[in-house]
């Protein structure tokens, strides 16, 4: 009897965590970029489900996974310009936009998904793993982190760019004054229009990308809705990290643990719903801003439209 | 254009020239055919009250806003200042009077923004730079630290460092010395001369007549968005400080079209107190002043003035009187009852009124219709409302009386309310808060940003409630309207009462001593 | 609220006394985004190699000029119009209340596993509002931790509805599976309400009375946000909090009105789909109509009437779709991408007709 804390079982939990963790820490990790500029990007369930469809086409005709990760950044782009359109450069409703964004996107890779591939279903192979040497030979902890596809170590090494980037570089700093005081990024003489602009397409991009890893790496294959809520976790992520990349690699790997959890409880044939171990994440996050709610400081300036010289 | 630029023998030629530059808002104009020279190597005082349209001019200058008549001059070429960062290139740095730097980042950070994207902000550069800068203006700063935790005056100097770092050749400061310690003030003035010694010109903007006095090698004084007259170089040299002050007050003041005609109603028989405020406290919050120990009385038919700079705790002591703001002590008695623990609706009923500064983002809700906002305060009450149904007639009914005799301009009674001009929606408020069962109302800077013919108006509707009576607390940064109407004026300072005087000959002058801390 | 100074969809909170030729504006920035929509649309169809007239016909035919497909779509708009009636009253109160799909489900499961009991010991007159009573008292209660966030600590309200609807459409699932599971079946769903004991049908059709019910809950949520004084705090709440401080309203009280009204309404709306058509739950039963009657209220502008008129739209599209989706073989979706294009399509009329209004004003 091969019990439930056998090294193999640990060893696939904790892979299974990370590969569930790194579609929310792709999504956070780029919601957070446009939340520190101001803009609340609701949107990012759509970007998320078209890297996922364009993701999995991509890789599916061009059968390379890194062609597959570029048509799904793209995809994620694509939804994120039309996003930046509507409500950085018109102004309009981020909240309506964005749930329409997220619906017609849901909607419409459903409906492709329907045509294109209800008959066969197909599957992409197995992605190739890239074992870390020496790192990978570890036991449990081996197999768990260090034998992944080689855009899981990116996804990580992309937490401490984010580091860099909102310490070290004028872009950072450009980032941060555009949600904080917008108007003393303008009166700086950059454009703040812009600068935002910038910041939701690159969310775009890491949203399209999770959701290409989502349904090539982690599924091997796109159904529709496939990505069910990850946008919206990776918004919270995003909000109770207030602008710390560390805190949502962390964040991301917690409630890719609660994933990983259900299934592996599935796998091992536990007898409780899966529903109540799909509640774990939320909770965690609804005890946090009961905690914390207060504090999650925003920027100043987030989801208000700049307009130069308002009064 | 070398005649425009040497227009005058011994002045340096003007770096930036207005001519009949005039902007509009919707309801007001801000601008109305300004002229106006800058030149190198002086310190150009811009005078004048709030609503004035001092902001507005700088914002043109900055590139925030365009004219919509006139042109602008820059080294003698006309140029249009197409933004903010055009402005910057073209050697135009400003000092805002609501600051410009962003609170999270470090004062470096500050300074570095509005690099290239792809650069690392250059900091040892930068350090070399601001203490090659800094040194020789003896100003210090500390570029490690975050701008939150600055003070105002330490604020000030890093933007004024930042526009020299710019090589800014024109550096406008925007009531800088509103929030600053006399000391403060004091130090901002030796370092605008001994900038304007190094052949940069200041635009010094204020509505103080003492500091334009002081520090100004140039007076504009504008009013009501017009330039009402210049003081050149040579001409205020050769006065004193008392012939100098007494022109621009007679520039400022001047009995033109009769804005600040004193005309005090007379009291009523009747002097027992009205409104009684004994030791009124606020705890102060993140962004505002506390209040602490005020005490006053309001007789019947009394105007009572608050005078002060704007942000010592006006807006914080109007609020807790109306019920609108949590006390920490003291009480409030109308006609010797004790209003303290009712809530807004409750004070009202008794009889305090409130009218509110902000007219469009407090007082009214702009998307509702000018009838409704007539009865916002009433919501429920008979007989506009019956067991809680709206009765549309009777609304509407009220609603064409009112606009009928506080003569509100508007299309219909129908139209939303934000689309009517500032003086046809302070008549709104006006309506709403005095039609009926008033006996004390608290005005909290009721002209602001009215044009003349409605501040005259509101001034009227002031003097007539006084004068059936009721007890006026009249809240103004506008020294001027004060005089003209109160009996007494009682000064506030940092969320204190500093005084009070009767309204008698010297009174501007010993109300201004109180604003800056001295004794009347 | 930073919402007030936009050109925001159907954010215009004004009583609705509009002039003759305000009326004629606003239908063309309302017909015409949809007949835009219909084209994108149908130009989304003729990729996919379907011919759009064919499929508008289809439509149009199953969920509206065939007699079975009309009853079945009023049957669809009972729970709709619940939801839209929630929304209405959130929405005109500036509150963005995005848990609907929660709030329905945990509404639907309560009534399921209340009705079945009651029937039982009391008579049906009796028994069916005390499951609605239920089923809304529920929903309120999954809107409480939201709604006192909101008031009293100012989180933002999208967020923590979202995670409560995520919760509450999982609960609903472990509740149906483990605690209200109908032992005689072996699919997982709970007590089956026998077909006498739901709500009547409407005369000699099949539409459920709950239609009834439904253009009652969302016409008496028009008036009471228009005509009465308790709407025109809630509107004045949503329109410029601080003129509602300013006024004297209890702002944090308002705010959980609110809260606890719109979730009732939506948890209503699950209680009447179930107890009037389902008769059940079924495990993993979440037809999301939260997210999919968003749209159509913004398009209303939140007006009650216009809604009642948009949701029949939504009907129409929603049971025509699931036909077409068995007989031309397009999903159901592709409603989805309807209502979004034209929810975009009407964001951006709007705001071309507010520049156009305030270049005319200027």
């Amino acid at each position: 009897m091969d019990g439930l804390l056998s090294t193999s079982f640990l060893a696939a939990l904790l892979f299974g965590a990370v590969t569930a963790a790194i579609p929310l820490l792709l999504a956070g990790l780029g919601e957070q970029m446009s939340e520190k500029a101001g803009v609340l990007n609701i949107g990012i369930e759509g970007m998320m489900i078209a890297g996922a469809y364009l993701g999995f086409v991509g890789a599916y005709y061009s059968e390379s996974f890194w062609l597959g990760f570029l048509a799904g950044a793209a995809g994620g782009v694509a939804v994120a310009a039309l996003m930046a359109l509507l409500c950085v450069r018109i102004g309009l409703n981020q909240i309506v936009i964005g749930i329409a964004l997220t619906l017609g996107l849901e909607g419409l890779t459903a409906l492709l998904h329907h045509f294109q591939f209800s008959r066969s279903y197909p599957r992409l192979p197995a992605a190739a793993v890239t074992p870390i040497p020496l790192l990978s030979d570890i036991p449990v902890l081996g197999p768990a982190l260090f034998r992944h596809h080689l855009i899981v170590y990116l996804a990580v090494a992309a937490v401490w760019v984010m580091i860099w980037v909102y310490r070290r570089t004028q872009l950072g700093l450009n980032l941060q004054a555009a949600g904080d005081k917008p108007a003393a990024l303008d009166v700086a003489g950059i454009d703040v229009v812009r600068t935002r602009t910038a910041a939701v397409l690159f969310t775009g991009a890491m949203a399209g990308l999770g959701g290409a890893y989502l349904a090539n790496v982690g599924a091997g294959l796109f159904i529709p809705f496939i990505t069910n809520g990850a946008g919206f976790l990776g918004i919270v992520l995003a909000m109770l990290a207030r602008g710390r990349p560390l805190w949502v690699l962390a964040g991301a790997l917690i409630f890719g643990g609660c994933l990983s959890v259900t299934t592996a409880a599935q796998v091992a044939g536990v007898n409780i719903p899966t529903d109540l171990i799909q509640m774990l994440p939320f909770l965690a996050v609804m005890a946090m801003l009961v905690l914390f709610g207060r504090r999650a400081s925003l920027p100043a300036a987030l989801g208000i439209p700049y307009e130069r010289g308002a009064r | 254009m070398t005649e425009r630029t040497m227009d005058r023998a011994g002045t340096r030629p003007a770096i930036v020239t207005l001519e009949g530059v005039t902007k509009r808002f919707p309801g007001i104009v801000a601008n109305d055919r300004i002229d106006l020279a800058i030149h190198a190597g002086e310190v150009h005082v811009l005078l004048g009250e709030n609503g004035a349209g001092k902001s507005t001019l700088i914002g043109m200058l900055s590139g925030l806003q365009q004219p919509d008549a006139g042109r602008i001059l820059v080294d003698g070429a006309e140029m249009a200042i197409r933004s903010p960062s055009h402005a910057l290139s073209l050697g135009i740095g400003t000092v805002f009077q609501h600051n410009m730097l962003v609170p999270s980042l470090t004062v470096a950070e500050n300074l570095a923004l509005g690099g290239r994207w792809w650069q690392r902000p250059a900091i040892a550069e930068l350090t070399q730079r601001v203490a090659a800068i800094a040194a020789p203006l003896g100003i210090e700063i500390n570029l490690g630290a975050r701008v939150s935790e600055l003070s105002l005056g330490e604020q000030q100097q890093v933007e004024i460092v930042r526009a020299l770092l710019r090589d800014s050749r024109l550096l406008i400061l925007d009531e800088a010395t509103s929030m600053l310690t006399p000391q403060g003030i004091a130090e901002l003035g030796a370092l605008m001369r001994r900038l304007v010694e190094r052949g940069l010109a200041v635009v010094f903007i204020t509505h103080k007549l003492a500091e334009a006095a002081e520090f100004g090698d140039r007076v504009s004084v504008l009013k009501l968005g017009r330039k009402v007259g210049e003081i050149p170089p040579e001409r205020l040299r050769s006065l004193d400080q008392a012939a100098l002050v007494e022109e621009i007050v007679a520039m400022m003041f001047g009995r033109q079209a009769g804005s600040a005609a004193v005309m005090i109603p007379p009291r009523a028989a009747n002097d027992d107190a009205l409104l009684e405020v004994r030791d009124l406290a606020v705890a102060r919050t993140a962004d505002a002043p506390g209040l602490d120990a005020i005490s006053f009385t309001v007789g019947h038919g009394e105007i009572l003035g608050i005078a002060g700079i704007d942000g010592n705790g006006q807006k914080q002591l109007a609020e807790a009187l109306a019920g609108q703001r949590a006390t920490a002590g003291g009480s409030v008695l109308l006609a010797g009852e004790a209003l303290d623990g009712l809530d807004v609706g409750g004070r009202r009923r008794r009889g305090l009124r409130y009218l509110t500064d902000d007219r469009l983002a407090e007082g009214t809700v702009g998307t509702f219709p000018v009838s409704i906002n007539y009865v916002l305060k009433q919501i429920g009450e008979p007989p506009f409302w019956r067991s809680g149904v709206e009765r549309t007639g009777e609304i509407d009914a009220r609603a064409a009386e009112l606009t009928r005799l506080y003569d509100v301009r508007t299309p219909s009674i129908a139209t939303p309310v934000g689309r009517l001009s500032g003086g046809n929606i302070q008549k709104v408020l006006i309506a709403r808060e005095l039609a009926t069962g008033v006996r004390a109302v608290i005005f909290n800077k009721p002209t602001y940003g009215l044009d003349l013919s409605n501040t005259l108006a509101t001034r009227e509707r002031i003097r007539e409630i006084a004068s059936q009576g009721m007890a006026v607390l009249l809240i103004s940064t506008d020294l001027e309207e004060l005089l003209s109407m109160c009996h007494r004026i009682a000064v506030i300072s940092q969320g204190r009462l500093a005084g009070t005087v009767r309204n008698e000959d010297s009174a501007g002058e010993r109300v201004g001593r109180l604003m800056i801390g001295l004794a009347a | 609220m930073s919402q007030d100074a936009l050109p925001a969809v159907g954010l215009d909170a004004s009583a609705g006394r509009s002039s003759r030729r305000d009326l004629a504006r606003r239908l063309a920035i309302t017909v015409v985004p949809i007949l835009v929509s219909l084209v994108i649309a149908g130009c989304v169809l003729l990729a996919v190699g379907v011919d759009p007239f064919a499929y508008y016909g289809f439509v149009v035919q199953r969920g509206l000029l065939s007699g079975l497909g009309l009853q079945q779509t009023l049957t669809r708009m009972a729970p709709l119009l619940f939801i839209a009636a929630g929304l209405i009253v959130a929405f005109r109160a500036g509150i963005w209340n995005l848990g609907g799909d929660g709030q329905f489900l945990l509404g639907a499961v309560t009534a399921a596993a209340s009705a079945p009991l009651l029937v039982q010991v009391l008579p049906a007159w009796l028994a069916l509002p005390i499951a609605f009573v239920i089923a809304a008292t529920v929903a309120m209660l999954w809107s409480l931790l939201p709604a006192l966030l909101r008031a009293y600590q100012g989180v933002n309200e999208i967020i923590t509805t979202l995670m409560m609807s995520f919760l509450g459409v999982s609960l609903a699932n472990v509740l149906v599976k483990l605690v209200f599971l109908d032992p005689s079946t072996t699919v997982p769903q709970t007590r089956t309400l026998p077909v006498p004991d739901r709500l009547p049908r409407l005369f000699e059709t099949t539409v459920t009375s709950g239609l009834v019910f439904g253009v009652v809950a969302i016409v008496g949520v028009h008036l009471m946000m228009t005509r009465t004084a308790f709407g025109l705090k809630l509107r004045t709440v949503g329109a410029n909090a601080r003129a509602a401080v300013h006024a004297g309203l209890d702002v944090p009280v308002l705010v959980s009105a609110v809260f606890a009204l719109s979730a009732g309404l939506i948890g209503l709306g699950g209680a009447i789909d179930v107890v009037g058509t389902q008769g059940n739950v079924r495990a993993d039963w979440n037809p999301a109509y939260g997210l999919a009657v968003i749209p159509v209220v913004f398009l209303a502008r939140m007006n009650g009437y216009a809604a009642i008129g948009f949701v029949f739209l939504l009907s129409v599209l929603s049971i025509g779709g699931e036909s077409a989706a068995r007989r031309l073989g397009v999903p159901q979706t592709f409603t989805l991408v309807l209502v979004s294009i034209v929810l975009i399509t009407l964001a951006i009329a709007e705001y071309l007709d507010h520049r156009f209004d305030r270049a005319r004003r200027v």
